[in-house]
């Protein structure tokens, strides 16, 4: 049907239900941080400012954490229901790296998050900064599990292949494998910025509809601060995850720039704009720089940059999505840093919270780091392909094989589930956004805690505000 | 090495979906009575019983998913294909129940029938489902060379729609005690005029599920049947009959915690019955915790964290219930 196979629906699926998930972990490890950053500057500094940005955003953060627990059930799950074939196959290096995930994010959830949510008021403020700092790290500590069988999926090492499985010989190098680093780094840091983006544009939100007051300004400020410094350190570490993509994934290179042909022997040039023809194996209506390819992946005006053509044509990867995705992700990306540069021109001539056409950016890039991160991992996951571990193991050897009937009918099912509930999910984040922070907020923190309603094991409870505007707890007793 | 890691992570995995199916089950047993109860206020009840502590008991689902992966990967591969659909319904059903767990709290009144709706559907369905992939489960799976060659149906028999049915009464059961446990009133009330006849058709479908396995399953028959297994495995259904003799003497009696304990001891003995069924194998009816394992430095990896945080989660989980023990009236407020 319409050339689709199974195949492409298990694709299509893990893709839908993991960029799903994605939003909510990369927003807790980004507002994990930024809550520790808050909590630091009050203790610090005592200025109430801060203290009622850490309440408004902890709000926001269960609701989010929570969410993320109910789309991550179904990840845990999801390699072995729709991809057997690689599950088993190297089961005995992803699945202890998930299981490391996992159990890191229990222990969190067991533990700190409680306190952070619950123990404003019932435990010191040493040992309430303590426990943000921690879930702050255990956020961190998370994505590192979850990046390390990832990045092993790019550029595997440190293990044999005995009797047609993987067999791990050296955790260390399973772990540190040679993109890991850059992964992490990449990720972690495209998780602050969205995180950045997001708050700045819930305040800019704020400061348009004329309310102002200074945890508005505070927040504005520091994304802004976040922006103009984070986004050009981001540029610098895509870069050399880009050089390191180079080395070990060289047709995925050569499919991000639509780069064909090496037989002329000129240097690479780079394809600004263009339409990759994964069947005529050309990219056309291309403009393009000469050389500048060249200069940027080689550091050289002479050396050739891999091309497409060189590898079998059953070993490329899609040209015309990876192309694209890629240059909505750098894209983006300078956006983010002319943002970054704009909101400090304003600040040094003193306009920042009064520019109504700056605030408007603001609000617009809002999702910018969310679709970045999204476009990035298209990336990096499509241009891996037709290999599901590079080089060891095909993507059409890995899934369980389930027929086309079930594969669009659970999509279905996935699809109409998750837009309702995560929909409604979302919503109410946003709901909770448009209430806008409290001042004086933290002095009356509600009691919770393990065994309450309240409690660290449903985060969504740390949250009161009903799902409907003009909708409070009290009416509806 | 005299370690037997397979051993170890199989004790674990059995550990940890046992506690899923003791904890989640009263309060999917809770989603299923919900339709019974008409009174909001005495709904609202019903859920503060199990408001603190439900998210944590899916926990160990993702605990035993994850864990299944990294010690037993073959056994995670192949079952969670050939259950493919039941698996994928439960896990949709779960996500509903989860959602609308939360924001029926946070609902309009006018609205929040439909999160109510969502909140029995996606219970009851999470339970039919876990039921007949257990059913399946017992039945067995097709294997030749590491990759399950049944066809996408083969979940679908009798027997496991059976069993989809036998376990949303086993776990109404577990909600009712558990409700008798922790109400008062009209509603600990009605739960009590509902438990003896929901222990009579819990008796009922176990006794079946019970003769069906041996039946249909000649070598869990042999298990059973031969000498001088009979001897060690004939205090399993013995112990049922005690128990359940027990059961409704408390429930004549309107104890309130007894009830509880029992109809738990009873779902321990069924998950006994069902490990001395299959035991040693992972995948039904033939390959075994050993066939199916990691290397031993994958599981050895993996058993230094496991050692490490599930004491740390089964603490946390004991003081969550301890702090939360006694009795939930409708004037305890969600929030």
């Amino acid at each position: 049907m319409f050339g689709i196979e199974a195949l492409d629906l298990a694709r299509i699926q893990f893709g839908f239900t993991i960029s799903f998930h994605i939003i909510f972990p990369a927003i807790t490890i980004g507002l994990a941080s930024y809550l520790a950053v808050l909590e630091g500057l009050w203790l610090k500094t005592r200025q109430e400012v801060y203290r009622d940005l850490y309440h408004f955003w902890a709000k926001i953060f269960a609701v989010n954490f929570g969410m993320g627990v109910v789309s991550g059930l179904v990840m845990a799950y999801q390699f072995g229901t729709n991809w057997s074939a690689f599950s088993d196959f190297a089961g005995a290096v992803t699945g202890p790296l998930l299981t490391y995930e996992v159990l890191t994010a229990f222990f969190l959830e067991a533990g700190f998050l409680g306190v952070m949510l619950f123990g404003w008021q019932r435990v010191g403020p040493g040992l309430h900064f303590f426990s943000t700092l921690m879930v702050a790290i255990g956020t961190l500590i998370s994505t590192f599990w979850i990046l390390a069988s990832n990045s092993w999926m790019h550029t595997p090492q440190g293990f044999e292949i005995i009797d047609g499985r993987v067999i791990p010989v050296d955790w260390f190098a399973v772990v540190f494998n040679p993109s890991f680093p850059y992964r992490l780094a990449h990720m972690a840091t495209a998780a602050f910025l969205a995180t950045a983006f997001f708050v700045g544009a819930s305040a800019a939100w704020h400061l348009l509809r004329g309310r102002d007051n200074p945890a508005l300004r505070k927040m504005l400020s520091m994304a802004l601060w976040m922006a103009l410094i984070v986004a050009p350190v981001q540029a610098v570490i895509g870069d050399l995850h880009g050089l390191n993509t180079l080395k070990y994934q060289p047709a995925k290179i050569a499919a991000m720039e639509g780069h064909w042909d090496n037989s002329n022997g000129e240097p690479t040039p780079l394809i600004l704009f263009g339409w990759p023809d994964m069947q005529r194996e050309e990219t056309r209506f291309k403009l393009e720089i000469p050389a500048l390819g060249s200069l940027i992946l080689t550091h050289s005006l002479d050396q050739q940059v891999p091309a497409l053509k060189e590898f079998a044509a059953e070993d490329r990867p899609n040209s015309t999505i990876v192309f694209w995705t890629f240059r909505v992700m750098v894209g983006l990306g300078l956006l983010m840093i002319l943002t970054g540069l704009w909101g400090l021109w304003l600040r040094v001539r003193g306009r920042l919270y009064q520019s109504r056409a700056f605030l408007h950016l603001a609000v617009w890039m809002g999702p910018s780091g969310i679709v970045a991160m999204l476009a990035g991992w298209y990336t990096t996951e499509i241009g891996r392909q037709p290999w599901i571990i590079q080089g060891l193991m095909r993507t059409a050897d890995a899934s369980s094989g389930h027929s086309f009937a079930q594969m669009s009918l659970t999509l279905a099912l996935f699809v109409v589930v998750y837009f309702a509930l995560f929909g409604a999910g979302l919503g109410y984040m946003m709901r909770l956004v448009r209430k806008g922070p409290i001042t004086d907020e933290g002095k009356q923190a509600a009691e919770g805690g393990p065994g309450q309603r309240r409690t660290p094991s449903r985060p969504l409870s740390a949250a009161e505000e009903g799902l409907d505007d003009n909708d409070s707890l009290t009416e509806r007793t | 090495m005299g370690i037997d890691l397979s051993l170890i992570w199989a004790v674990i995995i059995a550990f940890g979906v046992m506690m899923y199916v003791v904890m989640d089950g009263f309060d999917l047993g809770i989603g299923i009575l919900f339709p019974l109860v008409k009174s909001k206020g005495e709904r609202d009840v019903m859920m503060n019983t199990v408001a603190p502590v439900w998210d944590g008991n899916e926990t160990w689902l993702v605990l035993g998913g994850a864990a299944l992966f990294g010690a037993f990967p073959l056994a995670y591969a192949v079952v969670l294909s050939a259950l493919y659909l039941p698996l994928i319904l439960m896990l949709l059903g779960l996500i509903f129940r989860g959602v609308a767990f939360e924001f029926r709290f946070k609902a309009k009144a006018a609205k929040r029938h439909l999160w109510d709706k969502a909140f029995i559907g996606g219970s009851l369905t999470a339970t039919f489902f876990q039921g007949v992939a257990l059913g399946a489960y017992i039945d067995g799976f097709e294997v030749v060379e590491r990759v399950y060659v049944g066809g996408a149906f083969d979940w679908l028999t009798p027997f496991s729609l059976f069993c989809g049915l036998a376990l949303i009464v086993a776990y109404a059961l577990l909600g009712c005690t558990w409700l008798i446990m922790k109400t008062e009133g009209r509603l600990q009330q009605q739960m009590h005029d509902m438990a003896r006849p929901l222990v009579f058709v819990v008796l009922a479908v176990t006794g079946i599920v019970s003769l069906w396995t041996p039946l249909a399953h000649a070598e869990i028959a042999a298990r059973w049947f031969s000498l001088p297994n009979l001897f060690w495995f004939i205090p399993v259904p013995l112990l049922v009959l005690l128990c359940t003799w027990a059961l409704l003497r408390a429930v004549a009696g309107n104890a309130h915690y007894s009830p509880f304990l029992l109809t738990l001891a009873l779902i321990f003995l069924g998950y006994s019955g069902l490990g001395i069924s299959l035991w040693p194998h992972i995948i039904p009816p033939s390959v075994s915790i050993w066939e199916a394992a990691a290397p031993p430095q994958s599981q050895g990896f993996i058993l230094v964290g496991a050692l490490f945080i599930i004491p740390f989660i089964l603490m946390y989980t004991a003081w969550s219930y301890y702090v939360f023990r006694g009795k939930v009236t409708e004037e305890d407020g969600y929030h």
